[in-house]
């Protein structure tokens, strides 16, 4: 007698990508806003960002469920820290909470695939990218979701760095400026549009910098 | 029994195990699916995760103490999603631990080792041994054990007895020695390590032999590359002794020597 196997899965994916780059003084944190499920698209306005902290946006693809779960999980967290120490969370202190929060899930993973990117307690950009799982790293720029495989390369060839590991230490950041990190943005996402069907309709750019917070959309193919 | 200190996060206003209704709350624990087949299940969610595996680590002890050394690549599949894992891992200012398998089991479960360590010398006055170290993360393990966390790692560290050197696994797994190497490029390693390997070696000897076994196996084994990091762990604590791209050092071992055109 064969085994029954589950013709039923919690989990679905809902494509899109997301990219983050970090500067001296600013952070890029960029998503698409469609949510598609098999070869359906259920919405071309869908918002993948959120804001976690004063100083600190999330951006993640996967199963929007769990994503939407794991975005309500940190802002009750965040609020009960305020509540607590009287003070924002810092970037580097969001990144252990999310890392923890989805460590916690390990044996029912939260299905989203996260970048996370904001000002360091210094002003200095930060970008830490995760696995499913929890696993995380602080680096100057990173992509995740369905087109990061065609994004990363991309980036490595513009934006690549000295690793932080090697020694004597070279530094890291990103030498380009904020407008040219936008610009930077956009041109990945167009080109990530083109070959991945999961990606398209507008992409959802935000600019974390010392004046604050500022978000712009571009539109990109419908097809 | 499984060990549920890690999940203590949410500190109780009132006294643990009774919440503000007066009920007794439920002891915490990992949230797991209702399924009939759990371990299809959890076969099935690692295949889609695919957490990050595939590396090089190593470790030996020596006469001046501990050698430490790994790569840096993370692999999910065949996709290289990371050239910079920190995969030495520091415990405490005396203790390292090295990171193979699932990237996120070993980064959790290594922080949590940490906390422990601390707690202990705070409740003890003194500094945790290796061995003790190592005995709380494989107790740790083993109460999980089958369900699908994947970690190799090593726990090298100076204690009151000197160098101690440890490996540890998650299929439970702890064994005591002087030499070890962990990961799909260990095989490797051990060849290069093995064959160069002598008790009475100094630092410089032991950090370029741990650096060329590293080496070796990153050009060998795919899933391993990066940067090959060394650290030695000796009666003043741990030092970081080298960290070099591994592309680089192909032509520091490899020199390209000018040859005539014809």
């Amino acid at each position: 007698m064969t085994k029954q196997h589950a013709n039923w899965s919690p989990y679905d994916n809902n494509g899109g990508s997301c990219v983050a780059i970090a500067g001296s003084d600013y952070c890029v944190i960029a998503a698409d806003t469609r949510m598609s499920t098999g070869y359906n698209i259920l919405t071309r306005d869908y918002s993948k960002i959120s804001h976690l902290a004063e100083k600190c946006v999330m951006a993640s693809s996967g199963f929007q469920a769990d994503v939407k779960a794991l975005q309500k999980v940190l802002s009750a967290r965040h609020l009960t820290y305020q509540h607590q120490h009287n003070k924002q969370m810092s970037c580097p202190a969001m990144a252990q909470l999310l890392s923890n929060t989805l460590y916690y899930k390990r044996f029912f993973p939260y299905y989203s695939f996260n970048v996370l990117g904001g000002l360091d307690s210094e002003g200095k950009g930060c970008v830490f990218t995760y696995d499913a799982v929890g696993s995380y790293e602080r680096v100057g720029y990173s992509s995740q979701g369905s087109g990061s495989t065609l994004i990363m390369p991309f980036l490595d060839n513009q934006l690549k760095s000295p690793s932080p590991l090697l020694l004597p230490a070279q530094d890291a950041v990103t030498p380009l400026s904020e407008t040219e990190a936008v610009d930077l943005v956009k041109t990945v996402f167009a080109s990530a549009t083109e070959r991945d069907i999961y990606t398209g309709d507008k992409v959802e750019i935000v600019i974390l910098n010392a004046s604050g917070i500022h978000r712009d959309f571009m539109d990109l193919r419908k097809d | 029994m499984l060990d549920t200190t890690a999940l203590e996060s949410f500190p109780s206003l009132i006294s643990h195990g009774i919440n503000v209704a007066g009920e007794i709350s439920a002891p915490p624990s990992f949230q797991l699916p209702n399924s009939n087949d759990f371990d299809g299940f959890v076969k099935e969610t690692i295949q889609m995760v695919k957490p990050a595996k595939g590396t090089t680590t190593l470790a030996f002890i020596f006469k001046e103490g501990v050698m430490v050394a790994a790569d840096s690549r993370a692999s999910m599949g065949g996709y290289i999603s990371s050239q910079s894992v920190k995969k030495i891992i520091e415990i405490n200012p005396y203790m390292l631990g090295t990171m193979a398998g699932g990237a996120a089991d070993c980064q959790f479960w290594h922080r949590n080792l940490g906390i422990k360590c601390r707690l202990h010398e705070l409740a003890n006055k003194r500094r945790i041994s290796v061995t003790g170290a190592s005995k709380l993360l494989a107790n740790i393990l083993y109460s999980y054990r089958g369900m699908g966390s994947s970690v190799g790692t090593m726990i090298a560290g100076w204690d009151e007895t000197g160098p101690g050197l440890y490996y540890v696994d998650s299929e439970g797994g702890r064994l005591k020695g002087n030499r070890f190497s962990v990961g799909s490029g260990s095989p490797y390693a051990y060849g290069v390590l093995d064959s160069g390997y002598k008790y009475d070696m100094s630092v410089e000897e032991a950090s370029e032999l741990a650096r060329r076994a590293i080496y070796h196996a990153t050009f060998r084994d795919g899933a391993s590359g990066g940067v090959a990091s060394v650290y030695y762990v000796g009666p003043t604590g741990r030092k970081k002794l080298s960290g070099d791209d591994v592309g680089e050092l192909h032509y520091h071992y490899n020199p390209v020597t000018p040859s005539t055109v014809e």
